[in-house]
């Protein structure tokens, strides 16, 4: 019992992690049925500009307020990451619209080896650790030495998701860009000859899909205090089978399938064994897809002869 | 802006940011000069700021490790401001001639999404030469294929210095076989196979298993001599390991085939990945991550290549160099290669491949026409996984070690950028991708004219920048033609003449 | 059970029908498409359904070619001739998707996969919008649709992988065979076009001549004149009519057009809101009463006009 709560608290926020990351892949492949390969390594990209920021702030400018140093760190990298994710928009992706589905996907490919890379040139390809940030836990049982603990990191990331969820689910259901972002979604055609610009809505999506890898990227940085120029890729391939396993295209079904990755990773790791803890996470994918190929929350797709 | 004089109240920025939207076109021809200069002036240097700030954290800091192990902060915003500069002035000076059509074209007509056919137009300078040329590219490509190791030695001077030449043919042609393998798959079938190593993978560890068990070269030992399992187990096994990875392409591929698209995609990368993680986790069969080594060498059909009694310079009266095996090694590839060709062109011609190909071009139709699409993907399935199997076992022998860092998702996406790449369906330009992506990524090995004083200095890792390098060519070779370097596809039958097929006609498949 | 249609049996296609719907249903979630709707298509006739647009034709049409698996209800294809009914309810009773019958054989298409409703059935269709394979040759086209006589030997037969003799005589026999539909569609000059470059009109019979090279016995098609001119929907008219007088093939379609309706079918089904209203020949449904009311909106008198006007009458009232 005790196990398994405490399995709970840590799936839980490595779910939220996947969630936030999935959204990015869901958006995009929503609005313009593109799997974006490169966004796992602008999650990437954006720990270690967070890594930057809180280095600029603590060793530099000296400050010691942790939340300040956090909330500061989150602007920054979501501010910046969000213009790499546009600039790879730009220069990538949108010279591709309208042709060919393969071409973006291979244009992405190459576009995540050549972010991962940079970040190993410009960076070097040594882990790049930062001192603990937030150390405090609460006990929250404790029984024949056994305690479960929930540490405040914890609490912030899930508070931060949940409070960013909100956000976001208000910026796509109530605002005119959610609504452009939906007529994109449903015909590009029409929508522009509606006046929606689709080119500007394209990117922001981009833009808001970064900025939520963002947040994802600072909490991974603060939760393992540690970040690497090849640790884009398995996080990005986990939250794209969250996305898929949500139904992709469906935003609920993103954090939904990012929870659930999370959790049957921390399970497995638990009771069965952690080196085959991948295996489950795609395995799952797999059985869940082969026998619902729309995913949990997805809508069917209707087969029109 | 810098450029903005007092008279200059429009921001060239944001004069470039609306240019659709912004004003009539009236009086646009009279003053149209100025504006162009002004507008390239505005794109170069919005070009240049947005540099400036993509770099600013990443390149403009550098968090190293001080001696007590915590970090710190280089600077290095000199660097920042170079990329910068040459960003802008790179911009500045294409955008005033070679994108000045294209940028004011593209202003006028940016609202609709530009149909394939008008990409297409536009992306295939040469769709007529290359119909003219293609009935000669095929027997040159063989014909120099099969002379290159003459070439090489001839030129290099000699049989030991051209090693490095003859082994980047065989690479190079791995990856051509695999590509035409993989181009059964998602060319002609349509269907998106992220996971194409997993079957690499097969043949190889097939083949590694295998030929170094000491079950079976003890039996065979015992009935056909000591040294049948170290002569034949190539040749015996390479069948083997196409044929189990055919079977798993029909294990893995009976349950997903139905599913469509992307799901396919995600399923079969997911199952590229699985085993993967099997071939490190199963220590007791695979030996985990350290791999399996000291696997037999080829032989020339059971002749050793080796300088003793009995070898192939001995037997043929030459005097003994390493080099030979190496030949040999590359005419297999070539053999097998040509052999993965062979077959496609035939299977095109015949209904299982008619059928893949139509199943890319609308899967609902054929199931109308009776064709039973499960088996037909199947089967594209299962003779792409044969081949990605054969070029498996061919890699195991040619390295003698197989570990599972061979095969990651990135050799996949290798492969498949490759078949985009060449153009999807088409043999020859799969070949040319190969050897351009293969071996231009090789010759970035040799950057060392960089290290010179007067560039980068000594200091500086020119292998470093071979995956930057690499990664950014794909991204750049997509954008240059996305339908890849050959767009037309030739039709398999014809009444009277063959006509290529546009390629902005053909499909690419859902599933 | 067999349900007899309330129809005398005096009827072609009650005597001999190759096509017989029982009691067919179909819902999606709540709504229902085709509810209980019961008909027989005669061997050697052109037999039409019409009805305004959301009647159900198209459902009707995807049930009977095996896209869709029908709700509730039967359809039986008798291959050779008239099958009784204690025959086809031992069939439908044993659970069997096919059986051998006295004349032939008989299938049950709601039981068959949608690829067998075509290569064992030999049901073969036509799309409302245009499938071809566009991006391969007319001819590729309908080679094909051949593939089933061309892979009776298996779908890797080594005979074909090396290409010998018997295989090419098989591939020639396949090509005449194009050819000669290809000579019947007015075709064969764009043999080696690519598909997708056709004009429509020659699109549509191109698909035709798709469908007829699988040799159907039955022959569905869906709005073959939809789009059409005049002239090419003369043409239309005389390429059905010729398949019908010159090869073992039946029709049936579904059609807007009012004139290839009258001139060319033997037999009209009429639907509305996924029911049958009338059955029978054009002149008996030209003048049920039911059928003016809700289809054609006109009095007798103006009937003469309204029938040259049919096809626009029915797009103008196309909401049911």
């Amino acid at each position: 019992m005790e196990i398994f709560v405490q399995q709970l608290i840590n799936g839980l926020t490595l779910g939220s992690i996947y969630g936030l990351i999935a959204i990015g892949y869901t958006m995009v492949f929503g609005i313009i049925g593109m799997v974006n390969f490169a966004h796992g390594d602008v999650f990437m990209v954006s720990a270690f500009t967070g890594l930057i920021c809180i280095l600029l702030l603590t060793t530099v400018l000296g400050m010691s307020s942790i939340f300040l140093i956090l909330a500061i760190t989150l602007v920054v990298a979501m501010i910046f990451t969000g213009l790499v994710s546009w600039t790879i928009e730009r220069v990538a992706y949108r010279p591709l619209r309208g042709s060919f589905r393969l071409a973006p996907m291979i244009s992405a490919i190459g576009m995540s080896i050549f972010l991962s890379n940079f970040v190993q040139v410009a960076q070097g390809p040594r882990n790049k650790p930062i001192p603990p940030m937030v150390t405090d836990v609460i006990v929250l049982m404790e029984r024949d030495g056994y305690q479960v603990t929930l540490a405040y990191k914890q609490v912030i990331i899930m508070a931060v998701t949940a409070g960013l969820l909100v956000v976001f689910w208000w910026l796509v259901q109530k605002t005119s860009l959610g609504r452009a972002q939906r007529a994109c979604e449903q015909d590009r055609k029409m929508a522009a000859l509606l006046g929606v610009n689709v080119d500007r809505t394209i990117s922001l999506t981009f833009v808001i899909g970064a900025a939520l890898a963002a947040v994802a990227g600072v909490m991974y940085l603060m939760y393992y205090g540690v970040v690497n120029f090849a640790d884009g890729f398995v996080p990005g391939v986990k939250a794209f089978t969250a996305a898929v396993l949500g139904g992709i295209g469906s935003l609920p079904g993103a954090v939904l399938g990012g929870l659930l990755i999370g959790l049957i990773e921390t399970f497995w790791s638990a009771y069965f064994s952690i080196e085959y803890k991948d295996v489950a996470a795609f395995s799952i994918l797999v059985v869940v897809l082969i026998f619902m190929p729309q995913g949990l929350l997805g809508r069917p797709e209707v087969e029109k002869v | 802006m810098a450029s903005a004089g007092p008279v200059d109240v429009q921001d060239p920025g944001l004069l470039n940011s609306s240019g659709s939207a912004a004003g009539p076109p009236v009086g646009r021809p009279a003053r149209r000069e100025a504006p162009r200069l002004k507008r390239a002036a505005g794109d170069a240097l919005a070009s240049g700021l947005l540099t400036f700030f993509v770099l600013l954290p990443l390149v403009g800091f550098h968090a190293t490790e001080s001696g007590t192990g915590s970090l710190m902060l280089d600077y290095r915003f000199g660097l920042v401001g170079v990329f910068a500069l040459v960003v802008t002035a790179g911009r500045l000076v294409l955008n005033l001639t070679v994108w000045r059509e294209r940028g004011a074209s593209r202003r006028v007509a940016r609202v609709p999404p530009a149909s394939v056919a008008e990409a297409e137009a536009v992306a295939s300078p040469w769709p007529r030469l290359g119909a003219a040329l293609s009935s000669l590219v095929k027997p040159a490509f063989f014909g120099i294929a099969i002379a290159y190791p003459l070439i090489a030695v001839t030129l290099v001077g000699g049989l030991g210095p051209s090693r490095y030449w003859i082994d980047l043919g065989i690479y190079i042609l791995t990856y051509v076989m695999l590509g035409w393998g993989l181009n059964i798959v998602v060319g002609l079938a349509g269907l998106l196979d992220l996971g194409y190593v997993a079957f690499y993978a097969v043949g190889a560890y097939t083949f590694a298993l295998l030929s170094t068990s000491v079950p079976i070269n003890d039996f065979l030992a015992g009935h056909l001599g000591d040294d049948f399992w170290k002569a034949w187990s190539f040749w015996v096994c390479l069948p083997l390991s196409g044929l189990l990875a055919a079977f798993w392409g029909v294990i893995l591929g009976f349950p997903v085939l139905r599913l469509r698209g992307d799901y396919l995609a995600i399923v079969t990368l997911a199952f590229g990945e699985i085993i993967r993680l099997v071939l490190i986790n199963w220590v007791s069969l695979t030996n985990g991550g350290a791999g399996i080594a000291s696997i037999p060498p080829i032989t020339f059909f059971g002749m050793p290549f080796t300088s003793g009694e009995g070898g192939f310079a001995e037997t043929f009266g030459l005097t003994y160099d390493s080099m030979h095996r190496m030949i040999f090694l590359y005419f297999v590839i070539l053999g097998l290669a040509a052999l993965t060709a062979l077959v496609t062109v035939r299977l095109r011609k015949m209904p299982v491949g008619r059928a893949w190909e139509a199943l890319r071009e609308d899967e609902i139709a054929c199931r109308s026409l009776g064709i039973n699409t499960t088996l037909t993907k199947l089967t594209a399935f299962a003779i792409g996984a044969m081949f990605g199997g054969f070029a498996g076992a061919f890699f195991a022998v040619r390295v003698r070690f197989v570990s599972p860092e061979s095969f990651t998702f990135m050799e996949s996406a290798v492969i498949l950028a490759i078949v985009v790449l060449g153009g999807m369906g088409s043999q020859m330009g799969v070949a040319a991708a190969a050897i351009l992506l293969i071996g231009g990524m090789e010759m970035l090995r040799n950057l060392s004219f960089l290290k010179s004083a007067w560039l980068f200095g000594p200091d500086f890792d020119p292998t470093l920048y071979r995956m930057l390098i690499f990664g950014f060519a794909m991204v750049a070779v997509m954008v240059w033609r996305p339908r890849g370097l050959v767009a037309n596809r030739m039709p398999t039958v014809f009444l009277k003449e063959r006509k290529s097929v546009s390629g902005s006609l053909v499909k690419e498949g859902h599933g | 059970m067999c349900a007899a249609p309330a129809a005398p049996s005096a009827r072609s296609w009650d005597a001999d029908p190759i096509l017989v719907v029982d009691h067919l249903s179909m819902r999606f979630g709540g709504l229902i498409a085709v509810n209980d709707v019961s008909f027989r298509a005669g061997r050697g006739d052109v037999t039409a359904v019409i009805g305004p647009n959301g009647a159900g034709k198209t459902t009707v049409f995807n049930c009977i070619t095996g896209f869709y698996k029908p709700s509730a209800g039967r359809l039986a294809m008798n291959h050779g001739g008239p099958v009784s009914a204690t025959e086809l309810t031992a069939v439908t009773a044993a659970g069997e998707a096919w059986a051998r019958t006295a004349k032939g054989a008989v299938y049950l298409l709601e039981r068959l996969p949608d690829h067998k409703v075509a290569s064992w059935a030999r049901v073969a269709r036509t799309f409302q919008n245009i499938r071809l394979f566009s991006g391969m040759t007319v001819l590729e086209n309908l080679l094909v649709a051949q593939h089933m006589s061309l892979s009776d030997a298996g779908l890797l037969s080594p005979a074909a992988l090396i290409g010998l003799p018997s295989w090419r005589r098989k591939q020639k026999v396949a090509v005449e065979r194009a050819v000669y539909w290809l000579e019947k569609t007015h075709l064969v000059h764009r043999a080696d076009d690519p598909a997708g470059d056709l004009a429509y009109g020659d699109q549509r019979r191109l698909e035709i001549a798709r469908a007829m090279c699988t040799e159907p016995v039955l022959l569905c098609l869906d709005e073959p004149a939809a789009g059409l001119n005049p002239r090419e929907s003369a043409a239309l008219n005389a390429l059905l009519l010729s398949i019908r007088a010159e090869h073992a093939t039946s029709v049936l379609l579904i059609e807007h057009d009012m004139s290839v309706v009258m001139e060319i079918s033997d037999h009209v089904v009429v639907l509305e809101y996924g029911g049958k209203i009338a059955d029978g020949t054009p002149d008996e449904v030209r003048h049920d009463p039911r059928v003016i009311a809700s289809y054609l909106g006109v009095d007798d008198e103006e009937e003469a006009v309204a029938e040259a006007k049919a096809t626009k009458a029915l797009s103008a009232e196309a909401n049911p």
